[in-house]
């Protein structure tokens, strides 16, 4: 069967699944606002107005103002790009370790294999957010080094899932074709096997940008991440945790954008991963 | 049986091994230098010699290794920067908290998955089916600090029942178990929803089975079908997303712990973090890790109990 009848098929299923049809409108939204945050925002998220602290939804404000005035709507917005910015960044730093770990070490095996792997298992051991919060303690509490930190915890993640495809893909008649014909090892892995590894990395990193999300959410919530006055989701929840009685509404608004935001990437990730089964079956 | 525990307990020793020695990395290879980020950018270089000295940062980091390692093994993770008092000592008083909280929330998500995912995979297609699909869904993407924070601004501010924070020790059952009742929904849930996902599935599958069918076919009642024949092979899938969870609910107790104020070991390496108490924080990822690796272990061995093709493949 060609790709392109294969394509056309997950294409097919995938429009065919209401999750994946949701979690893909979540995503498109989240992606509008992120790139169209300046125009969409009424008000600059940083710019206070002490007139005007603590109020709740209005028209002017239609998410309320914080507590130095701040309009929460254009820093739920604002906050969107470093949402965005945590997702895309952490899972290019696993790709950027992982991918090359988990091509050597299925395209090699033997020695090399077994001494990746147990790095990898090395990571493992350590739960995700402790492991986060360790090294980000270390370096310090900074976006950077949060993101950089949640990176390094899902290397293991795409390296074992990239080894798995590598080794299934590598045993059909191709690769030997490829060998045969006098091709090197680099170019049988970059032209012919990567290639048939990316469906599973799409629908692992949807699922790895809805996690770091939440994991650069929850470090900044405990103050281990982004830090203020750039507006972050954690921050925004953060402070609202200490106006809870008085002022719900800024904790409620940055904690349903994280919501949405994380349920679309998952819900898209499930879509994908059920698009593409009867292929990744095949 | 012996002999699989055995095996798996002997694989354990290399891997906790090299987990040591990335603990040990934390403080002394990464690029942040300890001896600044405690004592500041303002300190003077003869006070963070003098710092390094005192700690035996100055030695050849092998020679550190091996003595912080023989130290580890003997229970002794060094003493906090700040008070002084032995890290293992801080660890073991907090972790009566915090087991008690995992337990709860543990309690919690069993107690709404099984009825959940037995309901939804027996009446598939029904209403029940759709609201226990719809939870484990959105259950799952529920930032557990942000349900924390609307848990406590509903049941504790609007309606009073519980208290907003804190931690009643036992022997006072009452207000002990009404100040984790919070905490535990809002680390249970996310489990809770993977669960409910797991078995339903689980049962589906079991379902279909022939020696169901027989069961059913022999005039056996529905409940005894499911919770005699169905039930047990479900379990497994329950076993093996607990196992795969058991690191984001330890992680998610560091989150818990410190909304709601609960003295666990959780909120002790928070405020280490913030308090740059390097030793601390190396202890209590070492023990977190430790204690991670192990629970893999018996969460291995129980599988192999509920499946007997695992320990004899």
């Amino acid at each position: 069967m060609d790709p392109a009848s294969l394509r056309a098929i997950a294409l097919r299923q995938f429009r065919r699944s209401w999750v994946g049809q949701v979690g893909a409108a979540l995503v498109v939204l989240f992606l509008i606002v992120t790139a169209l945050a300046p125009l969409l925002a009424p008000y600059d998220p940083i710019a206070t107005d002490f007139a005007n602290v603590l109020s709740p939804p209005t028209r002017a404000h239609p998410f309320g103002t914080d507590d130095i005035g701040r309009d929460i709507l254009s820093r739920v917005i604002h906050g969107s790009r470093v949402s965005l910015q945590a997702g895309l960044f952490t899972v290019a730093v696993a790709l950027t370790v992982g991918l090359p770990l988990g091509l050597i070490a299925g395209f090699r095996g033997g020695r090399v294999d077994d001494l990746i792997m147990r790095g990898i298992e090395v990571i493992l051991s350590f739960p995700t957010l402790v492991l986060a919060l360790g090294i980000t303690a270390v370096l310090g509490p900074r976006l950077i080094h949060a993101l950089f930190a949640i990176g390094i915890v899902f290397v293991p993640h795409f390296a074992r899932l990239i080894r798995g495809q590598v080794l299934t893909v590598k045993e059909n008649d191709f690769i030997a074709a490829a060998h045969a014909l006098g091709a090197s090892d680099a170019r049988v892995m970059g032209r012919h096997v990567l290639p048939n590894c990316l469906a599973p990395i799409l629908v692992q990193s949807s699922f790895s940008i809805a996690f770091a999300i939440l994991t650069e959410a929850a470090l900044s919530f405990l103050g281990l991440g982004t830090q203020p006055p750039t507006p972050s989701w954690g921050i925004m929840l953060a402070m609202g945790r200490g106006y809870l009685e008085q002022a719900p509404w800024l904790g409620a608004f940055p904690g349903l954008a994280i919501f949405l935001t994380v349920l679309g990437f998952n819900l898209l990730g499930d879509g994908i991963r059920d698009a593409l089964d009867p292929r990744l079956k095949a | 049986m012996i002999q699989f525990v055995a095996r798996r307990l002997l694989a354990t020793v290399p891997l906790l091994f090299f987990v040591s020695l990335v603990v040990f990395s934390f403080v002394h290879v990464l690029p942040g230098d300890p001896a600044v980020l405690f004592l500041g950018e303002e300190a003077t270089p003869e006070t963070l010699a003098k710092f390094r000295t005192r700690l035996g940062f100055d030695r050849p980091l092998v020679t550190q290794y091996v003595e912080w390692l023989g130290r580890a093994l003997r229970g002794d993770l060094g003493r906090s920067l700040r008070t002084n008092q032995p890290v293992t000592e801080a660890i073991l008083q907090r972790l009566p908290v915090t087991l008690e909280l995992l337990g709860a929330a543990l309690a919690v998500s069993l107690a709404i998955a099984i009825p959940a995912g037995i309901v939804s995979a027996v009446k598939r297609n029904s209403g029940v089916d759709l609201v226990s699909t719809v939870f484990a869904l959105i259950g799952f993407s529920l930032p557990n600090f942000w349900l924390g924070l609307i848990l406590i601004y509903v049941f504790a501010l609007l309606l009073r029942w519980l208290p907003p924070s804190g931690f009643a020790p036992l022997p006072a059952l009452a207000d002990n178990a009404r100040s984790l009742i919070l905490p535990a929904l809002t680390l249970g849930t996310a489990l809770a929803a993977l669960i409910t996902r797991q078995l339903r599935s689980g049962m589906l599958e079991v379902l279909r089975q022939d020696y169901v069918r027989t069961a059913q076919a022999k005039g056996l009642g529905q409940g005894v079908v499911v919770a005699k024949h169905a039930l047990k092979n479900a379990l497994i899938a329950v076993v093996t997303v607990i196992g795969l969870q058991i690191g984001g609910l330890l992680g998610n107790t560091i989150i818990t712990e410190s909304l709601f104020a609960l003295p666990g070991v959780g909120r002790l390496m928070i405020d280490a973090v913030f308090s740059r108490d390097f030793f601390i924080v190396q202890g209590v990822v070492l023990f977190l890790a430790v204690g991670y690796v192990l629970s893999n272990l018996i969460v291995d061995v129980l599988y192999s109990y509920l499946d007997p093709r695992i320990r004899l493949g």
